[in-house]
């Protein structure tokens, strides 16, 4: 129990779940894209759909995959800033099976052509949780610092990860390790309990059978 | 060291610390998220900044997105310059809270205080105390402490949540904090501050969620005045030595078992109370076509 929790966050309304949450998604987006954002499809699902208009929701999302923080006054403004940065996005609704009744799915494709899908949900209080990455099932809040790391599925890969982690004194909160459908893509989420420097994380990116590493602190999340 | 699970344990814990009980929730805090005394200390004076920087910019000409909400902060204003009802300060509190709640409601910058609807409670009655009994900022920051570690036991034993708990869960939880807060800036003692809490969350027990469209606009705003008023009250009655019957984990306890008593149309569901009236259901219908469109 954190007292900041219970005072704070310092966020634009209305609602820490429809704006602040959304902002939150928004931002982990734009992290895990890792370049400027040049297009952009939010799918909402449940009451993120049928009660995000009056929340500004969708501004919302989009002003966190913009980057902007949960309390940044250009909120609302975030359509017209879109225009003006050359982010070009659209919205639809969907249905996921099982989801969190404030969920969305996120297509971004940034200027360097990268791309990424990711799933996640506002579970209240301006938490959030990130349950789909890719084809991936998964589950991570991005409240602590975070590891997303793809691999070939191939044994070794983790201990190999862990390894070097420890070496570096990085000590682990917790590890999820998934695989898409076909057994072929793993994805390792390590959420650590102090900060991974970035030539860590350069070195991680370097390792054999690792096809990416993004790294984010949850202030960067806002 | 006070683990937050309970409103005796807190009071006893501090008792045999010898510390006033703000500072000893500060130095538990502290310990629990291992950060410094200063930095905590400038987070909650960055709190009270905003809390601030909220009342400043409200608008009375701001209207929300759906276009329920606004103005009526700036309505109390203006009636209250000339003879009110309840007197300046309770006007003052009233204007306070309609203002801060309105501009959530309005997409702008706020404190949630625990949450963001009811966000209007607490800088009504902080603010508005400091404008009138002139508190310093020291003793505003105290009462954040103690506000925040009333609230941090909520959570453990009960809920902050409308969806979980009603609103009693958390324009209830704003009042229970922000009374005792008040009693505290009163210079009240610890076990005063246990009976103010116990008597705002009696008072608020099973306060329904019912936002009409499941919007944080109606009855929302409006339900930050009575979050206010809760608190004003149960604060003087503390501070007259009037006590709660019921000790105060039991009052949290009872709050958490009505929460869950409540029916899920009355948890933020928006479909029953006020949100499933003609004008509800009429409300919700039409922001729905537009957002289709």
């Amino acid at each position: 129990m954190n007292l900041f929790d219970i005072l704070g966050p310092v966020m634009v309304g209305p609602s820490s779940s429809h704006t602040a949450g959304a902002v939150r998604i928004g931002r982990v987006a734009r992290l895990i894209l890792g370049s400027k954002p040049v297009e952009a499809r939010f799918m909402l699902h449940g009451s993120f759909a049928m009660t995000g208009e009056g929340h500004g929701t969708k501004q919302a999302l989009v002003a966190g995959l913009l980057g902007m923080r949960l309390d940044d006054e250009q909120i609302p403004e975030s359509y017209r800033i879109a225009e003006e940065q050359g982010l070009r996005f659209s919205f639809g609704t969907c249905t996921i099976r099982d989801a969190h009744p404030n969920s969305v799915l996120v297509y971004a494709r940034g200027e360097d052509g990268s791309e990424i899908n990711i799933g996640a949900a506002s579970l209240g209080g301006a938490r959030i949780e990130v349950f789909q990455y890719g084809d991936i099932r998964t589950s991570f809040s991005a409240e602590l610092p975070t590891l997303l790391i793809t691999n070939h599925d191939a044994p070794g890969c983790v201990s190999l990860v862990t390894a070097l982690l420890a070496r570096e004194g990085i000590n682990l909160a917790t590890l999820e390790l998934n695989r898409d459908g076909r057994g072929e893509t793993a994805l390792m989420v390590i959420e650590c309990d102090n900060p991974v420097p970035e030539r860590t994380v350069t070195a991680l990116r370097a390792m054999p059978d690792i096809l990416s590493a993004v790294y984010f602190l949850p202030s960067g999340i806002g | 060291m006070i683990d937050f699970t309970s409103i005796e344990q807190m009071l006893k814990d501090t008792q045999e610390s010898g510390l006033p009980l703000w500072e000893n929730i500060l130095l538990s805090d502290c310990r629990h998220q291992d950060i410094k005394r200063e930095e905590s200390l400038e987070k909650m004076e960055s709190l009270l900044a905003a809390m601030e920087q909220t009342d400043a910019g409200y608008r009375a000409e701001d209207r929300s997105r759906s276009g329920l909400s606004g103005g009526d902060g700036g309505k109390m204003m203006e009636y209250a310059k000339g003879k009110t009802l309840c007197g300046e300060f309770i006007s003052d509190v009233i204007a306070g809270a309609l203002r801060t709640a309105e501009c959530n409601a309005c997409m702008k910058r706020i404190v949630a205080a625990p949450s963001a609807g009811s966000c209007g409670v607490l800088p009504a009655v902080l603010l508005a105390y400091k404008r009138h009994c002139g508190a310093d900022r020291e003793s505003l920051i105290h009462a954040l402490y103690i506000a925040s570690a009333i609230g941090a036991v909520i959570v453990s034993r009960a809920s902050i949540s409308g969806a979980e708990g009603g609103c009693q869960a958390e324009i209830g939880s704003a009042a229970a904090m922000s009374a005792a807060a008040l009693v505290s800036l009163e210079n009240g003692t610890p076990e005063q501050m246990a009976h103010a809490c116990a008597m705002a969350v009696k008072n608020l027990m099973g306060l329904a969620c019912d936002p009409v469209a499941g919007l944080v606009e109606v009855p929302c705003v409006k339900r930050n005045v009575i979050g206010a008023m809760d608190a004003l009250s149960a604060a003087q009655m503390a501070l007259a030595g009037i006590e709660s019957r019921v000790p105060c984990d039991q009052v949290l306890d009872a709050m958490r078992e009505v929460g869950q008593s409540l029916p899920p149309s009355l948890r933020e569901t928006g479909r029953g109370g006020v949100a499933g009236t003609p004008f509800g259901v009429g409300v919700r219908t039409a922001l729905k076509k537009r957002s289709e469109s």
